[in-house]
């Protein structure tokens, strides 16, 4: 029987039918961050309960703690509250904890990869939603709450409903200026923020296959914002090329069985999926969101819409949105002023995303009354990209560089958007306060943040000569 | 965790789509203050004025939705990210039941967890019952797990679907932890098996 990626990992980790579509499953990695991980770990405990599998769980701080340099693990008020405890509760439980400035800190979801610990055909969980990032090596990766943490570190497993399947195609070549992040965007535009709900993601056509593997990872990293819970692409020659040498990731003889392995982990010709969306590469121009939700997305060269042209039930959505955005319709969204630009987060933090945003940026500065931070997802990225002397790019523009950390992505730890300012901001959410209490949030891909940073406004990348 | 059986009370309309879970709670709320003091901050940037002043446009602030225990929400109801203290928030404003047409499906797990009833009814439903209550503040709906039915003020009983197993998790206050205690053995006989099988999974020391 033809089968989906999907259905393959799925099916090598079900340990019993509980009934109603239900399973429990195996969890392969577990990954602890400091905002969730630190209250399962805290739950766990009151529950009397110890940690079944230590070696499967890993556990870095990336939310709370500060991304200023010179930063420690109690920087912020948050992560002196939080840190120490869940490094201590890590480390009494066996769990590898990587400390704040550990050569091998950042991002839970950019470590995962970049360390090998994420792995094809592996079930991954995280009490945070962008674990569907990890997906992008072929594995099935998904968020879960808290006492579902708790859960997974009690058992080592997980409870969950097989979500359908959905696939998603990119066919043909990226234009000018168009990368994973316009494609993603573009996908959360068509489908909308709820589209994907309870199915499983796979990415495939042309245009996915020819993504390295961070492309892949922006891509899987913004399945949650259509309301899949997980997105995938299948392994290949790039995926095991990625992966060979990494740190966590099988060494030798058993490297060459895994891989002969995860040649198996792509669908069947003839695989039935739920529902497929083919998307053609030639529609798609850079992106930018306008409004509150993933899917209030447009080409920059477009104007601010008119809610009067709403979708049934979508115009006193797109009013709010607009009010909260301070934008009227029909402005071209090129005219609109920025306050601040951010480039980091587990959706574009990663070598790649810093390279693009560079070429832009060489030779040029940061506009007058623009704020511009880089926050590189990791202590690896951080160091790799100073070697190839990016920092110097960015700081002569006068932008900030800092220490790895989720920043103003989720502004937990206190690093906000003022109230009322606007920002360009390589992130996955432009939700109402996400980045800071009325701060107004315009996603965009690196390359189109680093136009907007030397520009003052929303620039289509695609103007700026390289 | 808390059963849920049946409740009756008032249910508030708050029908915008994909109502996310930071707009429910601030994520720095949720290192500052525990699971059970998370009221003053349920839907703050909607609930208050620039001020600090309550909104008196805002739903939950009229009179006779104040502390309702059932939620009337649009479509995809706490979307975005996998915060459980979004479900506490509702808890802490006195919300054990959320009727949508869809769910962010994180959310809908946690709700599992907390002995909150997330409730799947037709997007036409949902604004029936929506204008129901708005026409009929004070009269109560009911949502009930054991029959599995909400029935609107002197309305007929709209039946739901809900999983089995979510349902008798709620009914007995098990979560999921409590439903997987008497799996122990198959856990350890699949990973016996699976270090065989995937030994490239299987991390050492």
């Amino acid at each position: 029987m033809a089968r989906t990626l999907f259905e393959k990992v799925w099916r090598e980790h079900v340990i019993a039918e509980i009934g109603d579509g239900y399973e429990l499953i195996h969890v392969d990695r577990n990954l602890l961050h400091d905002l969730s991980g630190a209250k399962a770990l805290a739950d766990l405990e009151r529950r009397g309960l110890s940690v079944h599998s230590p070696d499967l769980n890993f556990a870095v701080p990336d939310h709370g703690i500060s991304t200023a340099p010179g930063r420690t693990a109690t920087s912020t008020e948050i992560s002196a509250r939080l840190a120490p405890p869940f490094a201590a509760r890590s480390r009494a439980a066996g769990i590898r904890y990587w400390d704040v400035n550990d050569p091998e800190q950042g991002i839970v979801h950019v470590i995962g990869p970049e360390l090998g610990l994420t792995l094809p055909g592996l079930v991954i969980t995280c009490g945070d939603s962008h674990t569907s990032t990890h997906g992008a090596l072929g594995a099935i990766a998904f968020g879960v709450g808290s006492t579902e943490v708790a859960h997974v570190l009690a058992t080592q497993t997980i409870v969950q409903k097989r979500p359908g399947t959905l696939q998603v195609r990119f066919e043909g070549q990226a234009g000018d200026g168009v990368g994973p992040k316009d494609m993603i965007l573009y996908l959360m535009g068509v489908i909308g923020a709820g589209g994907g709900d309870g199915y499983a993601l796979e990415y495939g056509g042309s245009a996915v296959r020819a993504l390295d593997i961070e492309g892949r990872l922006t891509i899987c990293n913004m399945s949650i914002e259509c309301g899949a819970k997980m997105g995938m692409v299948a392994p290949d020659d790039v995926t095991f090329d990625y992966l060979e040498g990494r740190r966590y990731a099988p060494r030798g003889a058993a490297f060459d069985a895994a891989i002969a392995h995860w040649r198996s982990l792509t669908s069947d010709p003839g695989a039935v999926f739920d529902r497929e969306v083919v998307i053609d590469m030639a529609d798609i121009a850079p992106q930018i969101t306008w409004g509150t939700s993933p899917e209030h997305v447009l080409a920059v060269d477009d104007r601010v819409p008119d809610p009067a042209a709403a979708p049934d039930g979508k115009r006193a959505a797109w009013q709010e949105a607009l009010a909260y955005m301070d934008l009227t319709p029909g402005t071209a969204l090129q005219d609109v002023p920025v306050d601040h630009v951010f480039i980091g987060s587990c959706t574009n933090s990663r070598m790649s995303d810093l390279k693009a945003a560079a070429r832009i940026v060489d030779g040029r500065k940061v506009a007058g009354g623009v704020t511009a931070w880089v926050v590189p997802g990791s202590q690896a990225v951080k160091a790799e990209a100073e070697a190839a002397g990016l920092d110097a790019v960015f700081r002569a523009a006068g932008f900030e560089w800092r220490e790895p950390g989720c920043s103003q992505c989720v502004a937990a730890n206190g690093e906000t958007v003022a109230p009322g300012q606007r920002t360009v901001s390589t992130t996955n959410r432009n939700f109402e306060g996400r980045q800071g209490p009325r701060a107004r949030t315009h996603l965009a891909s690196p390359a189109m943040a680093a136009a907007a940073a030397v520009t003052g406004r929303i620039t289509d990348v695609r103007t700026l000569e390289v | 965790m808390q059963t849920f059986t049946s409740l009756s009370g008032s249910a508030a309309p708050l029908m915008a789509a994909n109502v996310n879970t930071d707009v429910i709670i601030r994520i720095e709320r949720l290192s500052d203050y525990e699971r059970d003091a998370l009221e003053p901050f349920a839907f703050e940037a909607w609930r208050f004025t620039e001020d600090g002043a309550e909104d008196p446009e805002f739903v939950l602030n009229q009179a006779q939705w104040r502390g309702a225990p059932i939620l009337l929400a649009g479509p995809n109801f706490g979307c975005g990210s996998s915060r459980e203290g979004a479900v506490w928030a509702l808890n802490c404003i006195g919300v054990r039941a959320v009727i949508a047409p869809s769910f962010g499906g994180i959310f809908r797990n946690n709700c599992y967890q907390n002995g909150t009833l997330p409730v799947v009814l037709p997007e036409e439903t949902v604004a029936a019952f929506a204008e129901i209550a708005r026409a009929q503040p004070d009269a109560p709906f009911t949502v009930d797990l054991e029959r599995c039915v909400v029935v609107p003020p002197n309305g007929a009983p709209v039946a739901f679907e809900i999983d089995g197993l979510r349902r008798q998790g709620l009914l007995k206050g098990l979560d999921d932890l409590g439903l997987t205690a008497e799996r122990m053995p198959e856990i350890a006989a699949f990973q016996d098996r699976d270090r065989e099988v995937r030994p490239w999974v299987w991390i050492d020391g």
